[in-house]
């Protein structure tokens, strides 16, 4: 526990915090985490998203409960699609249409 | 680029509010450090996360705390330190 009293920045701002036993057994990614990387890459490489700062921006501001349930690249998932609605590639709208079809086809098979 | 601190300089790392994205975790906020090295300037992500510029760069510091003095019941070696990155205009002289 610091002895300051400065208020953390976000739910990310957690150095020094009681998080319990830590977790360090080794992992492989998931396809679509490996994916959800790429499309980070290539947004920064296509320029729409213009500095990693944008990226933890986009996560910070998914809120304290949010970003809690979301694991590591669900958050980065959900941050290249912020991005690419305030850069004008796709609209909130046409990603929300996009994934009640997914969800609507899925739920069919 | 003229650098505003030193390497060997004492400097106190900004205790403030910030609305904006930043990296200055709020467990060095405040805190007296020394300058150990001085790193590529960068631009402040408080203007890079919103597709600002970020320009003019700032000269980043690498700045050494005392862990005992960063964590009031740190149980390691009282010469113990951490080393920070820091931009420039969230630093002052002591």
């Amino acid at each position: 526990m610091t002895s300051g009293e400065t208020p953390r920045i976000g739910p990310h701002d957690f150095a020094g915090l009681d998080a319990g036993p830590v977790d360090t057994s080794q992992h492989d990614l998931a396809q679509w985490e490996r994916v959800v990387d790429a499309i980070i890459y290539l947004l920064g490489k296509k320029g729409v998203m213009k500095d990693v700062a944008e990226l933890r921006r986009h996560i910070e501001d998914l809120g304290p409960d949010v970003y809690e349930r979301l694991s590591y690249y669900e958050r980065w998932a959900a941050s290249a699609a912020a991005t690419c609605v305030e850069a004008g590639v796709v609209t909130r709208e046409e990603l929300d249409a996009r994934a009640a079809e997914i969800a609507k086809r899925s739920e069919a098979s | 680029m003229s650098a505003r601190f030193e390497v060997g300089q004492s400097v106190r790392i900004g205790d403030r509010t910030e609305p904006r994205h930043h990296r200055v975790p709020a467990y060095v906020k405040g805190r007296e450090g020394i300058v150990v090295c001085l790193c590529h300037p960068q631009g402040l992500p408080e203007e890079l996360a919103y597709r600002e510029l970020g320009e003019p760069k700032q000269t980043i510091y690498r700045v050494r705390v005392s862990q005992p003095h960063l964590w009031s019941s740190y149980q390691g070696e009282a010469h113990d330190n951490l080393e920070i990155e820091i931009h420039e205009s969230w630093l002052d002289p002591l």
